[in-house]
């Protein structure tokens, strides 16, 4: 069999997907993440396809066991979100979601940085869709936003790319020294997509933004595509240990008071994804395969919980803590696959985050960063806090809302029964998963002392909510918005630009006006002394001219003389 | 979006209605601390840094740690919080 590289097959299905309608559309759709998969399993190692382009040789399908876990991860989310959507009849959104998914296998099979780049700029493109088609004038802005600062990194990563082609002569997607302009430029690029401190904001702007089923593509691609970047490219980098323990930190506080639901699941992916920064910061094969295999678990409970918040917003029309609770009597299957992906998400024992947030937090300890290790472990209990406990609780417990919806319809229970499943099954069972990490596996998850502790952590953090609660020191849930860095561009800028034009303005006329006026008394004055009476048009006599021409030859003379 | 039409009574009658259900999750949430906490003197862990020594670490810094964080995310909600409509205008 000729191997395909795996971007082709849903490039052509969305293609597909565009010209056709009904069922055979369902069918398509749901074809070519099995096809890919089975395209994939037929793919022996190394550079497989290479097109020339000017003097450089593309790379489109380099095959290692670190882009065929990203591989398989991808075509398993695809398949998610696939089957979570099919209820739709919207084909922007199904050509988009096929092509956006399509787009992060070419950037993880790609050999070298140009063709990464060209995928990272059609991820940028094709994932503005899934948030465009939501068709309100508030997701309209959100996504004009998120292209912006998607397609700057984009950017970033080009110039990076071409200056460290004009010093090195080397496009290779392969470690990277950081130092150089080069060097730097590509580590804010996918520090931006990585969603970095204070780079950050396009995440928690556009998920929270997009429709029900766009989050739960949104919430699987981009984010590991930049953790791989940053796996391939950084791998070791200091640097990162402590970006990736701010990550890990900061948003749980903003996710304690956020009330849109599905932006709190957006501030936990970037506590998450600073768990992998970390392992990724970390270098070592232990914190390497942590990082690895915490984002493929992330992929699916995250995938998981943005479909269960989805599932809420498509039938009850409300995403606001404040707005919604007592749901789990009406959804009762979505609130018990919802606490499924809650329990992933905290890492409880038999759940898909015990088995890989362990080893990252394991090998912070080994390598000697005893206060990253508290601040991970801090931040595992924060996660417990906002996203095992407050996502399930506000939405499907708490006060009674009155709201009486439908169950969700049953292609979204479908998915999201098979993604509570592969949370199950990823936890209980490990070594599947271990397998296929790029690094060899030397941990074990299930040893009494990690069970325990782990219990530990979550109960008391559980205690802590229900005392805080009780006690009605819990901060409740209200209506409003938080700022945060997004207010320098959304606020900030918008005002000093409103405030800043106005006085250019002005000082522009004073300036205009003082030249005009000097301009014009100089024409004044020549005007005077061009005029009739004025001294330039007066006449005389000839004769004047001859007395003063002897005037001067007899000056001449005089001065001969001397 | 489908109908959503707020009936507070709709008839029937759900697990967490009842408030001894509720108070039964608590209690069960009680037994699970102390038994886990109870836990960590028959069990010898296995201690990957000094201060995993302490008796019941984990279970202290989780409780703190959650508290904490509560309690500072509630004081950053009066300097953060805005109107929904902040950006809108």
């Amino acid at each position: 069999m000729t191997s395909l590289p795996p971007f082709a097959i849903f490039y052509v299905g969305a293609l597909l997907a565009l010209v056709t309608r009904g069922w055979l559309r369902t069918a398509l759709m749901l074809m070519v993440p099995v096809a890919g998969a089975v395209n994939l399993a037929g793919l022996p190692s190394g550079d497989l396809l290479s097109v020339a382009l000017f003097d450089q040789s593309l790379q489109l399908l380099r095959v290692d066991k670190m882009s065929l876990l990203f591989g398989y991860l991808f075509h398993l989310a695809a398949f998610l979100g696939i089957l979570f959507s099919l209820h739709l009849r919207d084909t922007t959104q199904h050509v988009a979601g096929l092509l956006y998914a399509g787009s992060a296998l070419g950037a993880v099979f790609a050999g070298e940085m140009i063709t990464l780049f060209l995928f990272w700029e059609m991820l940028a493109v094709t994932s503005a869709f899934l948030v465009l088609a939501r068709r309100t004038d508030r997701a309209r802005r959100s996504a004009m936003r998120y292209l912006l600062i998607q397609v700057l990194s984009g950017v970033m990563l080009l110039a990076g790319v071409l200056v460290r082609l004009n010093d090195t002569g080397s496009i290779a997607f392969d470690t990277i020294a950081l130092h150089g302009a080069g060097a730097w430029l590509i580590f804010l690029a996918l520090g931006i997509k990585s969603a970095w401190p204070l780079l950050h904001n396009w995440l928690t702007d556009a998920y929270a933004e997009a429709t029900p089923t766009g989050s739960v593509f949104l919430s699987a691609f981009t984010t590991k595509v930049a953790v791989f970047a940053l796996a391939r490219c950084f791998p070791g980098t200091d640097l990162l240990i402590y970006i990736g323990a701010t990550m890990a930190m900061f948003p749980i506080f903003f996710a304690v008071i956020e009330n849109d639901l599905r932006r709190v699941l957006a501030y936990s992916l970037i506590n998450q994804v600073g768990f992998m920064v970390v392992g990724v910061g970390l270098g070592t094969d232990l914190g390497i395969n942590g990082a690895v295999s915490h984002a493929f678990n992330d992929v699916i409970f995250k995938g998981l919980l943005f479909m269960s918040m989805g599932a809420v917003l498509y039938r009850t029309g409300k995403i606001n803590g404040s707005e919604l609770g007592g749901l789990y009597k009406s959804m009762p299957m979505t609130t018990t696959f919802c606490i499924v992906g809650a329990a992933s998400i905290s890492a409880f024992p038999l759940f898909s985050g015990f088995v890989s947030k362990s080893m990252v937090m394991v090998s912070a300890l080994e390598e000697g960063h005893d206060w990253v290790w508290l601040a991970l472990l801090f931040a595992s209990a924060g996660v417990f806090h906002h996203a095992g406990i407050k996502i399930p609780f506000f939405a499907f417990f708490a006060h009674d809302s009155g709201i009486r919806c439908q169950e969700a319809p049953r292609n979204m229970l479908l998915a999201m029964g098979l993604a509570a499943a592969i949370c199950i099954f990823n936890g209980s069972y490990p070594w599947v998963l271990y397998s296929l990490l790029p690094m060899p596996v030397d941990y074990e998850p299930y040893t009494a002392a990690h069970v325990l502790t782990q219990s530990q952590l979550l109960f008391f953090s559980a205690l802590a909510f229900t005392a805080l609660k009780l006690t009605g020191l819990y901060p409740p849930e209200l209506p409003g918005i938080n700022i945060d860095a997004e207010w320098t561009y959304r606020r900030l800028l918008p005002r000093a630009v409103r405030e800043i034009v106005p006085a250019i303005a002005t000082a522009d006329g004073v300036w205009r006006r003082g030249v005009l006026g000097g301009l014009n008394s100089i024409v004044e004055f020549l005007q005077g002394h061009a005029s009739e009476l004025g001294v330039l048009s007066r006449t005389s006599h000839a004769g004047t001219m001859v007395s003063w021409v002897l005037v001067v030859l007899a000056g001449y003379l005089v001065i001969y003389f001397l | 979006m489908q109908e959503t039409t707020p009936h507070p009574e709709d008839g029937k009658r759900h697990v967490f209605d009842n408030p001894r259900n509720v108070r039964l999750v608590i209690y069960a949430l009680g037994i699970a601390c102390v038994v886990t906490f109870v836990l960590d003197f028959v069990i010898h862990r296995h201690v990957d840094h000094p201060w995993e020594a302490l008796f019941g670490f984990h279970a202290i810094y989780g409780f703190c740690a959650c508290v904490v964080l509560v309690l500072v995310a509630k004081e950053l909600r009066k300097v953060l919080m805005r109107g929904e409509d902040y950006y809108d205008d």
